[in-house]
């Protein structure tokens, strides 16, 4: 058997083992060798790849405690988002940061410390967790919060699962009026443009840019969406019929790895344009559900085939603000000269870092381009981090499958730091993924 | 609880046992979580109370403990609506030929303690004159096979309980669903080669067996269609054949 990350690159050989409690997880951390906690599988390279025994998490599902007063929701690590928002949002309330599809696990969402469209006012994931329950290597299990071993609780949100494996996290949710989204798209002729565009969005709950990486227009041509949880008064009589559906499952899917041939310059270039087009002529505000404004690709499912069987990656770096429009314009330039079919290319706001030691967010902008694989396209990823360091940036983990260790030590000031505490805890020897191997973790 | 349906899931802890005890709480059904391991069907039952608001309730009880089946049906307080087992135990085929006590413990687990049970609902249920019941066999007992006889036989006796059941009370008000899962992914399955084409995941078996009970009133579901055509297949090919297979 083999498995991969959402990317399906690259591809590791070896059994995805199932644990289904806690103690399992123990007992699973306890029995020699390295191991790795995998939650839903959607990082997209070789964080959730052990290089010993991989232990999925899905098995730990239930659900285990809310306290209505402080609507803290306390759930086992493997259950996923989507469940999460299913039990909560007929109730009036909603995850605080969500990523772009709800088909992750709590426990990935801690180990990345995910951030949203709102990152600029409510910080990432982590810091809406108030505790959370780890195995540590020498199999205990240990309740972490700001207050109750601090140190190993700021380690772990943003640790790649390499501190210990989460078996329940508590966190905080919102309280929401309807499921519904106030969205305001607004077009931009090019990149500085979108750019200030984001900047006069800080006061706006949600925002995010999508840029048209092969513009024909000006370079970094793009829409921006601005979002508000929608108030019952915002809703026509259609939507106040159900203020607080929850939606349906895909029901598009793509059945197998698609030819290599379908997915080239052009056939990218044509849905650029035809995206931009569509969604230029709905400029303005809509109210629209919560699953096409949050998740918009989780309505096709297994869409990552469409890059076909050799996989696709994700670059994603952020850049400090001072110097930003500098090097997001080279790093466009390059793309754009290199002609690279991306599909999908992100440009979003964030606010100060809440990051822990190795987790992704910083204050500036990050930018998201997908890629399918190419010897071609992992020489232009590379070319790409040197751009993100030169300019004090960094790139992110849950994206990554093939930065090097000079680039990421380069982007992560607490990186030997962490190498330290790993060691001093004895995880360095327990929880290897891929990754960590890569990176020397 | 006025008014409110109730099922009873014998086996609540195992994979599928949960994923039926998810969808009928989903629809707003009081649950009753039957199993051994009783700190693990409250640790359920909670997640139940958590996600669907409903009321979900964990009660201890052992399916080969056949002196108690009457008491602990009568400690329940009330006889539910529908009553669902997902009882049974893949157990070792090789070690069963070899051990005795393996063999009977997988005959009792999958035939005796189940069957018993659900015929001593069934005659409560029919003194009432109303009830659901779902008992989950195999393809397994459809055709015995070299590699699992034992539990297949086990599974076969148990089909053909419930189809005994059903003929016995279909005009008392009570209604006998068999329900043969085919390849699922759960704990029992872990480690196997599965066809992934052929095989279910829990939550499908729970949606299935909802609607096949509580809507259509199936009387033999195969949770995923194509594994009718399976068996049809695999119960045609004859006994001369058959033997040489290596099934
Ligand atoms: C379409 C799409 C859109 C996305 N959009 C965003 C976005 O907007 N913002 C964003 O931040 N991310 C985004 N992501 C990335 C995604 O949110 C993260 O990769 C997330 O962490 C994946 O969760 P998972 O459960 O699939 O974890 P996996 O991919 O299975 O694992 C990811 C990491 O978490 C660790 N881990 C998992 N469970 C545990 C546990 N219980 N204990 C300890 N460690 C654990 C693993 O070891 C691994 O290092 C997106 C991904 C996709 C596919």
């Amino acid at each position: 058997m083999s498995f991969a990350g959402w990317g399906n690159f690259p591809r590791r050989q070896g059994e995805l083992e199932t644990l289904r409690d806690p103690a399992a997880v123990r007992r699973a951390v306890l029995g020699g060798g390295p191991v790795l906690a995998h939650g839903a599988g959607r990082s997209y390279g070789d964080a959730a790849l052990g290089a010993g025994r991989t232990l999925g998490l899905r098995g730990l599902d239930r659900f285990l405690a809310y306290d209505e007063a402080s609507r803290d929701l306390t759930v086992e690590a493997g259950v996923m988002l989507s469940d999460v928002i299913d039990a909560v949002l007929p109730r009036g309330l909603f995850p605080p940061v969500v990523p772009g599809t709800r088909y992750v696990t709590i426990g990935g969402m801690v180990a990345s410390n995910v951030h949203g469209k709102n990152h600029h006012v409510a910080g990432a994931f982590g810091a809406h967790v108030s505790a959370l329950t780890l195995v540590t290597a020498q199999g205990d299990v240990v309740r972490c919060s700001r207050g109750e071993n601090a140190q190993l609780f700021r380690a772990t949100i943003g640790g790649m699962g390499l501190t210990g494996i989460v078996t329940d996290v508590t966190f905080r949710l919102i309280p929401v009026e309807t499921a519904f989204i106030r969205q305001e798209t607004l077009s931009a002729p090019d990149l500085a443009a979108a750019m200030r565009l984001l900047e006069e969005s800080r006061n706006r709950t949600y925002s995010v840019a999508w840029i048209d990486g092969l513009g024909k227009g000006g370079l970094g041509r793009a829409l921006v969406f601005r979002g508000e949880h929608a108030l019952r008064a915002d809703l026509d009589d259609d939507q106040a019929r159900a203020p607080l559906r929850t939606g349906t499952p895909p029901r598009l899917a793509v059945p197998f790895h698609l030819p290599a041939f379908t997915l080239n310059r052009l056939s990218a270039s044509a849905f650029n344009e035809l995206y931009y087009r569509m969604n230029a002529r709905r400029e303005g505000m809509r109210v629209v559900g919560y699953l096409p404004y949050f998740f918009p690709l989780d309505g096709v499912a297994h869409w990552n085939r469409i890059y076909g069987s050799r996989g696709f990656i994700q670059h994603q770096c952020v850049i400090p603000r001072a110097g930003s429009s500098a090097a997001l314009g080279e790093m466009l330039a390059l793309i754009a000269r290199e002609g690279n079919p991306s599909f999908l290319t992100v440009l979003k706001l964030l606010g100060p870092g809440d990051a822990g030691m190795i987790g992704f967010p910083m204050e500036g902008f990050t930018l998201a381009i997908d890629f399918p694989v190419s010897d071609d396209t992992l020489r232009l990823a590379a070319a790409l981090d040197r751009i993100v360091v030169a300019s004090g940036g960094r790139l992110y983990l849950a994206k990554d499958a093939r930065q090097d260790r000079g680039i990421f030590d380069a982007g992560y000031g607490e990186a030997d730091a962490f190498r330290a505490f790993r060691a001093e805890a004895g995880a360095s020897a327990r929880f290897r993924s891929l990754q960590s191997e890569r990176l020397g973790l | 609880m006025s008014g409110q349906r109730t099922v009873l899931v014998l086996g609540g802890t195992s994979d599928i046992g949960f994923a039926i005890a998810r969808r009928y709480a989903e629809q707003g059904w009081t649950v009753l979580l039957a199993a051994r391991d009783a700190d693990r069907a409250e640790r359920n039952a909670n997640d139940l109370r958590l996600r669907y608001r409903g009321e979900a309730v964990a009660v201890a009880f052992d399916a080969l403990s056949l002196e108690f089946h009457a008491r602990f049906l009568d400690g329940l307080g009330m006889l539910p609506d529908t009553a669902v087992c997902v009882i049974g135990v893949l157990g070792d085929q090789a070690r069963a030929e070899a051990d005795p006590d393996h063999a009977a413990a997988i005959l009792r687990a999958n035939f005796e303690g189940p069957a018993l049970l659900l015929g001593e609902i069934a005659r409560r249920m029919a003194a009432r004159g109303r009830g659901t019941i779902v008992g989950v066999s195999s393809v397994a007992g459809d055709r015995g096979r070299g590699s699992n006889y034992v539990y297949g036989s086990a599974k076969a006796g148990l089909t053909a309980f419930l189809s005994g059941l059903r003929n016995r009370f279909a005009g008392q008000g009570v209604h006998v669903m068999t329900v043969k899962p085919g390849f699922v992914r759960t704990a029992m399955t872990e480690g196997m080669k599965l066809p992934g084409q052929i095989t279910a995941e829990p939550g499908q078996v729970g949606r299935a067996v909802y609607r096949a009970a509580e809507k259509s009133r199936r009387n033999v579901i195969y949770v995923l269609p194509v594994w009718r055509l399976i068996m049809l297949i695999i119960g045609h090919i004859p006994e001369f054949l058959f033997k040489k297979l290596k099934l």
